[in-house]
């Protein structure tokens, strides 16, 4: 990686600095707008003349459409209407493949999808106007499932269901089963989950003829949106404009389907002639926008008489609703992360995402990790208890090393030791003590007590040559009182983007934070750093930041302007004089893959991540059963995730990140009739509140990272991934009982210990062959 | 379902917001929340549920805490409102918010109007509040960025610094 345009040296060299930036926990760079209440979000802005739009949605998961009827009760002249004729360009939200229509034409694939548009002045009007629109349809029978998808009982997409599939081989996988002493089966299925960010989604959109179209919104990814506009619209890139408002949460859940918001609202705006907002009102946010990909995992594994994995082969598949959209992406990401932070002699991963008549499931934190990851630190423990080992040794004499390879073969070249970790962590949580009193109190007590592990990785940045495709060009530029401009479309929605990377400038520059400053994210300002996805804005984007960073340096040093050493008030003063007298002071930095990155994309063989976050999760939760309900007593959360730049803000990441996955495990249940979500409320989805969660006491290791900014990895989606497995291990803990899907709510628990009065024995199933 | 049909049916509503007092002519049933968000030009005020369920759109009116979403206007007539733009005055920020801006208690900001206004009237009811109390005082406002933790440190350390005097 090195600044193409201002060429500069690598950062390796190290400073004596008095007070450094990174490490510190400066303010959050908008942190005064947002405790004043002065932040601007989408829903705040107003423009002159501007409509309210709304959308006319799809009530039957598959069928075509007939006719629709517009009740004559209203009159219809004050509405602007858009149908499928009103797009200039292509009928499709441009993604991976343009496979969803932007608005259906005839037929429809899931409930909630997009038919007709609607606008006008009155927002009140409007939502009455809606209901008011009647489609009649021929419809066709649907499918919900995945196994429903597999057996092809209906073809609803391409030749046979599915979205894309991927096969990883490592060694001889059939060769392992004869010489196993044991080979430990399971199944294991995660449910939908809502991202549930507080700002629901918007967009404003206005459209000019002769400028073109600029839409502000709430979203991630900024040049996605860009592009898919041009090709709906069929405009050049310079007459489409997308600007990022400030965005009250995302998790993933504003990465791809922002792109249908704004696209309506550019179609009203561009028929109508006037600005036109579109706000989604909770119920439409939930039942019609992107979930967490459901899953099933199977899990067939040949391991040996001292617990030692031999070889495995491992079945994911994710349901990706009607359309395809990142579902490769996502299955991509969950796949690698399948075999987790163990080595695997041999192994075979076979993935897929197959097509169901819902809408479909999407980006959300963790994309795809948290599901198979859930899956494989459940069989460990599984794993154990057939082997006769602990939780803790099963995975001791398991863990990667330094030097060995993961399922896609690439080399662990870092010094993490997974034992350390390990033992910090029992430590921390003083696990093994409360094992054995644990088990002896559960005896004379209805409230049972449990503790559960979880070990993980999670690959920082896009996966394989992802970052290479993308070639991501970021920007810093000299203001003219001196001050330094970030240029990047990388967003703020919670994470810290702003205040990370304006550290990272004044630390690479020796300037004080307040010397530094980011642009609103707006395609007309900013060059296309990437979407704020994956991980991948403080390791990938902020070493080019810090590079861009550098060649202002340099350039003024060229100049004559700047010294070697300096003071923050020379460096303001020395780029005060470039611009007056040279005008404009501007280093851009591009992405190049490192050498040591090589990705076969064919053979889904080699470096899947330019780095991974390592961690280990322990859980301590109560079972009571006279309620059946489990809460998590203590949550203990040990991570290496390279230079932690900002103490507070990781820290912040970490805690959010288990509190969703606690709800991922043991809250939030998505209830789904004929592909439609029935509980898109917060009054009956529910998610922790204040009150229902434990003490997230987290705590890092720090062995640095050569391809991040000052040592840094993604941190983002990592505590996604351990809460769940870590806490159904502590509830099979606690009742010695299995469960295999989450979420797990109390009755799941009564119907399992019901049926396990009646059956005698609860050991799972498997298989020895001792 | 034209204009003037609308506007008959509208009428003269007025209330004390931080401190200013307003007339507005609104729908007797419209929610307190739009009034202020649209007639008032009071953004801060978020809306995340419209059901009750969230919190972001929380203010006090007379010092009790409400979700202005399910406030009809007329109920606050002649009432003292109190939104997160009165807590700062003169550009100084008050304790609270200093605390939740040096703890982390805001990340993407949405929830955090309501999550002040919230704690604002937790500490006004009990100066010196447990942690197990700030977590139950908090509980009607949900966040789904920091899992809370940061949030009931920022008030608790609000709280130590003498927020409410």
């Amino acid at each position: 990686m090195r600044a193409s345009i201002c060429e500069t040296q690598d950062d390796s060299a190290i400073r004596m600095k008095n007070t450094p930036i990174v490490g510190t926990s400066v303010p959050r760079m908008e942190g005064r707008d947002k405790v004043t209440g002065h932040a601007r979000y989408v829903d705040d802005m107003v423009l002159p003349g501007m409509l309210y739009g709304a959308t006319v949605r799809s009530s039957i998961p598959r069928g075509k459409i007939k006719k629709f009827t517009f009740d004559p009760a209203i009159d219809w002249n004050e509405f602007v209407i858009v149908s499928p004729k009103d797009i200039p360009g292509t009928n499709c939200i441009a993604l991976i493949e343009d496979d969803q229509p932007c608005l259906a034409d005839g037929m429809v694939n899931h409930p909630e999808e997009a038919l007709l548009l609607l606008a006008h002045p009155d927002r009140h009007l409007l939502a009455k106007a809606v209901e008011r629109v009647s489609v009649e349809y021929d419809p066709l029978p649907a499918i919900f499932t995945v196994e429903e998808s597999e057996a092809l009982s209906q073809l609803i997409w391409g030749a046979d269901n599915t979205f894309k599939s991927y096969l990883i081989e490592k060694g001889d996988v059939d060769a392992v089963w004869q010489n196993a002493a044991h080979i430990v089966e399971g199944e294991y299925t995660t449910g939908a989950q809502e991202q549930l960010y507080i700002e629901n989604n918007g967009m404003i959109a206005a459209f000019d003829p002769q400028q073109g179209l600029t839409v502000w919104g709430s979203l991630q990814c900024p040049y996605y949106i860009h592009k898919a506009l041009m090709k709906l619209f069929d405009l050049p890139a310079d007459r489409v404009r997308v600007v990022q408002m400030e965005t009250g949460g995302a998790f993933g859940g504003k990465e791809e389907y922002p792109s249908m918001i704004a696209a309506h609202a550019a179609l009203l705006a561009r028929k109508s002639g006037k600005p036109v907002k579109i706000i989604y009102d909770r119920m439409e946010d939930m039942t019609a926008t992107t979930k967490r990909h459901p899953s099933r995992t199977r899990h067939r594994t040949a391991v040996s008489k001292d617990g030692q994995i031999l070889g495995g082969e491992i079945d994911f598949t994710i349901d990706g609703g009607a359309y395809k959209t990142l579902s490769p992406v996502v299955l991509s990401r969950g796949a690698i992360h399948a075999g987790g932070s163990y080595f695997w002699p041999s192994v075979r991963i076979r993935a897929k995402a197959v097509a169901t008549n819902a809408p479909p499931h999407g980006a959300f934190r963790g994309f795809g990790a948290p599901q198979s990851l859930f899956a494989l630190e459940r069989h460990m423990d599984h794993i154990a208890q057939v082997v006769g080992l602990s939780p803790v040794e099963i995975r001791r004499r398991n863990f990667l090393k330094p030097g060995q390879t993961t399922t896609t073969g690439q080399s662990v070249n870092e010094e993490i030791d997974l034992d350390k970790l390990l033992d910090r962590a029992l430590k921390l949580s003083d696990y093994h003590a409360k094992k054995e009193k644990f088990a002896k109190e559960n005896r004379q007590t209805t409230r049972k007590k449990g503790m559960g592990i979880a070990a993980f990785l999670h690959g920082a940045g896009f996966t394989g040559s992802g970052e290479r495709y993308l070639g991501s060009v970021v920007g810093v530029e000299a203001c003219a009182n001196g001050s330094l401009r970030i240029l990047v479309s990388s967003t703020e929605f919670g994470q810290g983007t702003n205040t990370v990377l304006c550290q990272i400038v004044a630390e690479a520059l020796d300037l004080n934070y307040e010397d530094v400053s980011i642009a609103q994210p707006d395609t007309r300002v900013v060059p296309n750093s990437g979407p704020t996805v994956a991980s991948r804005t403080v390791m990938v984007v902020g070493k080019l930041v810090q590079s861009a960073a550098l060649g202002i340096k340099k350039t003024l040093n060229a100049s004559g302007l700047l010294g070697d050493s300096y003071s923050p008030e020379e460096f303001r003063a020395a780029c005060r004089d470039y611009v007056v007298k040279h005008g404009k002071l501007r280093s851009l930095a591009q992405y190049e893959q490192p050498d040591d990155i090589v990705w076969d994309e064919e053979k889904y063989r080699g470096s899947a991540y330019a780095a991974f976050a390592w961690a280990v999760y322990i859980a301590e939760v109560t079972v009571d059963l006279t309620a059946y309900n489990v809460t998590v007593d203590d949550f203990v959360a040990l991570q290496e995730i390279g230079k932690v730049l900002h103490p507070v803000l990781a820290k912040g990441q970490i805690i959010g990140g288990v509190a969703q996955g606690i709800g991922f495990a043991l809250y939030e249940k998505v209830i789904w009739e004929k592909g439609r979500m029935q509980n898109g409320q917060m009054t009956n989805y529910i998610m922790p509140t204040s009150a229902d969660l434990p003490p997230i006491r987290v705590y890092f290791e720090e062995l640095g990272n050569v391809h991040g900014a000052f040592g840094a990895k993604g941190i983002g989606e990592l505590p996604m991934d351990g809460p769940a497995p870590a806490i159904i291990n502590a509830v099979e803990d606690a009742l010695r009982v299995p469960f295999h899907s989450i979420p797990l709510l109390p009755e799941d628990i009564f119907a399992a210990l019901s049926e396990r009065a009646v059956t005698e024995g609860v050991l799972p199933s498997a298989r020895g062959s001792e | 379902m034209t204009d003037s049909s609308k506007d008959r049916a509208k009428c003269a509503i007025s209330f004390t917001v931080n401190g200013k007092l307003e007339t507005v002519h609104a729908y007797p049933m419209e929610r307190l929340l739009d009034v202020l968000r649209h007639d008032l030009a009071l953004t801060g005020t978020k809306e995340g549920c419209g059901e009750g369920e969230c919190g972001s759109c929380s203010v006090l009116i007379d010092g009790m805490l409400v979700n202005s979403c399910l406030i009809p206007v007329l109920q606050a007539n002649g009432e003292k409102i109190v939104t997160i733009e009165g807590l700062a005055s003169d550009g100084r920020l008050q304790a609270l918010q200093q605390s939740f801006l040096a703890w982390g208690g805001a990340q993407c900001g949405i929830c955090t109007p309501g999550m002040i206004l919230a704690a604002h009237h937790l500490l006004n009811k009990k100066p010196l509040p447990s942690l197990e109390e700030i977590r139950e005082g908090l509980s009607g406002n949900l966040c789904r960025c920091t899992g809370y933790a940061q949030i009931v440190e920022a008030v608790a350390e609000a709280a130590r610094r003498g927020a409410t005097t």
